[in-house]
């Protein structure tokens, strides 16, 4: 393979990595705070439909956009009800949203456009453009560096920009404000925060919200950049390997960064070799595909060093004396 | 308005469902003093102050801070109001800093580095003024408790409370760890501001308060002054009848050797001696008391003997060698040799929390014929067995089908106790009896294990408090680092030299 070559898949890691990291900081938020959310999935699959609906009607894909932040807030407003007010099970609300998410996404699209649970195709204005970096043309053609950047770091649409700045935003928000204070307490220690005069309740619906967001963004991404529309599932398990990730990164926004650019990788290699052969051996193309998903069991079974989480996640806050 | 008052409660109630936890209390407490609430434990002290902090809203009732009406309906107004308070269970982030911690919720803008740069300073001052050393960078897990306990009164502190309300301070402390807290209220209190001591402990009340109030049942008995009161009276005020503070018992007489322990030794998981060489024997109808500082290898000396760890050395019961390599005997073996354990940890390793209190009666001997007679467990036997327990334990409320952590400690102690006692052991191995529980029920739990002693039995008693040591123990054995420092009768020893033997000076030295 040729340094082009190389090129072109990273190029490709990074455009499938950026949902990747932006449901991993959402769940970074979230989970930070003492929220557990496998809830990505589905606030990420509504934003996706939301937002190619909204873009489709008004060919305006800035409108699809907030279409689609406003669709996963409104999820993410269910699991804060049901996990922070209500004190219910984080895990079942994270369920019961994903099942919302993916058979209503089907319907709605059914009702709106006849297309099978489809949206139709998207096209010019309608869709996140690539954006060409300043003097990226002029300088293709220097040796080495001139592809890096006119052909992996230049040519991606804005939210791939977006997700990159939101890494050392997400870092520099936890660790150096007063807001990421008190974020990372309440998810170790909600009775401290409480007893030092500041609402749990509120923190939480705060960083619940921040993962909502964030997961709308990843979701219109899906469907206005990285695709020219909605299908059925779309989300494929992305919100999963997501969390996957964000164990992998140990609850860090840096570290976050570099295990969704390994899923990446591993899907854009999953796409681009449909067939290889390793020293004579043909390995199928199933196997290629389902790379991410494997890398995501064995991190999930603990290979991969001692991740803490947070430890007053998943559980509910009650005052006690 | 009275300013010489920092707390004024006027007619304070407060229900829980059924339970009036606290009944028409009024209080005062003055400025510049250290004021002592003291009751045992379900009085309603805690849950009083938990009104005063903000954490409960009461029914009724009205609270004066400084002379001056105030509403608390949540625990920023107490601060607000100058009031900190240092609970129980330290309201701590385990692995953030000792910074972090004091500026949590405290901050002086949106960024944390000048507040940082702020709190690093006033600790600086602060531990300078009240002698609180505490290293501001350390990460919160890493320190003992002590320091932990300090770094809550820091908070406090930064938040310039005038009022500082401290729940049951000591129950986690070193005797040196309490006379440094003890200097530590006595250097605030002399620089004007508020103490408030919650405890269950006489002799706290006795050293360091001014003024004291008592709870029982949720009502305020008795307000004195410490100096105009005995620790007597108190306990009277406390219980609602007399209490023998003092043991009653008449002397040992030993006969045969039940346990007879040489060279034991232990290696914890990290490759460290924790047990280096003890020799040690109780004969039947003694207590032997063990003596320490916790954490000189009291706890793996029960649980080697307990049957749930291993070591080496010679262990024999009645004559009977015990495999201590773990392939061959266990607690369960143990128990059939007639050893009975109440663990240290009775909520830990004592009983399930969740579970009811006719399974915790049963646990360990739940594959007993009398319990489950073929395949199935005779679940009506166990709740049978356990009223009983209960009754003759006098265990309250005697409900088996209450889960254990619905129980008070001193209940909750009880129910390990009747399970182990009524097995009618030969050796009873117990530590800590009395951690957590309250004086009307540590009368109770004494009295059982002189009983035991009185019936023939041998008692290797662990625990702490050396006044508990003292009052309980035939012999009195040291405990250093693993190793024992001598031997002594509770009648040619004192307070002082024990002391001295549990911070590593030898027999010899000591005396």
């Amino acid at each position: 393979m040729d340094y082009l070559g190389i090129i072109q898949i990273l190029d490709s890691s990074l455009r499938l990595a950026t949902p990747l990291l932006l449901a991993c900081l959402a769940g970074l938020f979230s989970e930070r705070a003492g929220i557990f959310d496998i809830g990505l999935e589905g606030k990420m699959l509504a934003s996706a439909f939301m937002s190619a609906a909204v873009a489709s009607f008004t060919g305006d894909v800035w409108l699809g956009l907030l279409a689609g932040i406003a669709a996963s807030l409104v999820l993410a407003l269910i699991h804060g009800v049901a996990s922070i007010t209500f004190r219910g099970n984080q895990l079942i609300s994270g369920v019961a949203i994903n099942f919302l998410a993916s058979g209503l996404t089907v319907v709605i699209g059914e009702a709106w456009f006849s297309l099978g649970g489809r949206t139709p195709q998207l096209e010019g204005p309608a869709r996140f453009q690539e954006i060409t970096l300043p003097f990226a043309n002029a300088i293709r053609d220097v040796p080495y560096l001139g592809p890096i950047y006119a052909d992996l770091l230049s040519g991606h649409s804005i939210l791939v920009y977006v997700a990159l700045a939101l890494v050392p935003l997400s870092w520099w928000v936890l660790f150096r404000t007063r807001f990421g204070l008190r974020l990372r307490a309440v998810g170790e220690n909600p009775a401290a925060v409480d007893t030092a005069g500041v609402s749990v309740v509120g923190l939480r619906y705060a960083a619940v919200m921040i993962c909502g967001v964030l997961c709308g963004v990843a979701g219109a991404y899906l469907a206005t950049a990285l695709s020219a529309g909605f299908v059925k599932e779309m989300s494929a398990g992305r919100g999963f390997i997501a969390l996957a990730a964000l164990i992998f990164a140990k609850w860090r926004p840096w570290y976050a960064l570099g295990a969704t650019l390994l899923f990446g990788l591993l899907e854009a290699l999953g796409n681009r070799f449909q067939s290889l052969d390793l020293f004579g051996i043909p390995i199928p193309t199933q196997f290629m595909q389902a790379l991410p998903y494997i890398l995501t069991v064995v991190i999930l079974a603990g290979f991969v060093g001692k991740a803490i989480p947070p430890r007053a996640g998943g559980e509910p806050y009650v005052k006690e004396r | 308005m009275d300013e010489t008052l920092a707390i004024e409660l006027r007619g304070i109630s407060k229900a829980f469902g059924p339970v009036q936890a606290n009944k028409d209390i009024s209080i005062q407490v003055k400025r510049g003093s250290i004021h002592g609430i003291i009751g045992e434990n379900g009085a309603g002290k805690s849950t009083l102050m938990s009104i005063l902090y903000g954490f409960y809203k009461a029914d009724s009732g009205e609270v004066f801070i400084g002379g001056r009406k105030t509403e608390i309906p949540d625990s920023q107004a107490a601060i607000d109001a100058g009031i900190g308070m240092v609970f129980q269970h330290f309201k701590l982030v385990e692995n953030f800093t000792v910074l972090e911690n004091i500026i949590l919720g405290a901050e002086d803008g949106a960024l944390l580095k000048p507040s940082l740069a702020k709190a690093r300073d006033l600790l600086k001052k602060l531990a300078a003024d009240y002698e609180m050393d505490v290293d501001p960078d350390a990460i919160i897990e890493d320190l003992g408790v002590g320091q932990q306990q300090r770094v809550e009164i820091l908070k406090a502190l930064y938040r310039e409370a005038d009022i500082l309300i401290l729940d049951e301070p000591t129950g986690v402390l070193t005797p040196a760890e309490a006379d440094h807290l003890f200097r530590i209220l006595k250097g605030l209190r002399d620089e004007g501001k508020t103490i408030v001591l919650i405890t269950h402990k006489l002799r706290e009340i006795m050293e360091i308060t001014d003024t004291v109030s008592v709870m029982r049942r949720g009502e305020m008995t008795a307000t004195v002054k410490t100096a105009d009161t005995s620790p007597e009276e108190l306990a009277e005020l406390m219980v609602g009848r007399k209490v023998l503070l003092r043991v009653d018992k008449t002397p040992a007489k030993p006969g045969e050797v039940v346990l007879h322990v040489e060279n034991l030794r232990v290696i914890d998981d990290q490759k460290v001696e924790r047990l280096r060489g003890i020799d040690l024997e109780i004969r039947a109808g003694e207590v032997l008391g063990i003596a320490g500082v916790s954490g000189n290898g009291q706890s793996e000396l029960l649980e080697v003997l307990g049957g749930y760890a291993r070591g080496t050395g010679t262990i024999r019961v009645n004559g009977i060698p015990i495999d201590l390599t773990g392939n061959a005997s266990d607690a369960r073996t143990r128990r059939a040799r007639g050893i009975a354990h109440v663990p240290e940890d009775r909520q830990r390793e004592g009983l399930i929390m969740d579970f009811a209190a006719w399974e915790n009666v049963a646990f360990g001997y739940h594959d007993d014929p009398k319990f489950a007679p073929g395949l199935l467990m005779d679940h009506k036997a166990m709740r049978a067995d356990c009223e009983g327990k209960m009754e003759r334990f006098d265990v309250r409320p005697p409900d088996p089908t209450l889960a254990a952590k619905n129980f008070s400690g001193g209940n909750q102690q009880k129910i390990v106790l009747a399970r182990e006692i009524e097995r009618n052991p030969d050796l009873l191995l117990i530590g800590q009896p009395t951690r957590g529980v309250d004086i009307g029920a540590i009368e109770f739990i004494h009295q059982q294990i002189i009983a035991l002693r009185d019936q023939g039995k041998a008692i290797l008693l662990v625990s702490v408090e050396l006044d508990e040591i003292m009052a309980l123990s035939d012999r009195i054995a040291v405990m250093f680092d693993g190793r024992i420092m001598g031997e002594r009768l509770p009648s040619e020893t004192d307070q002082r030299e024990l002391g001295l033997m549990m911070a590593g000076m030898t027999g010899k030295d000591a005396a």
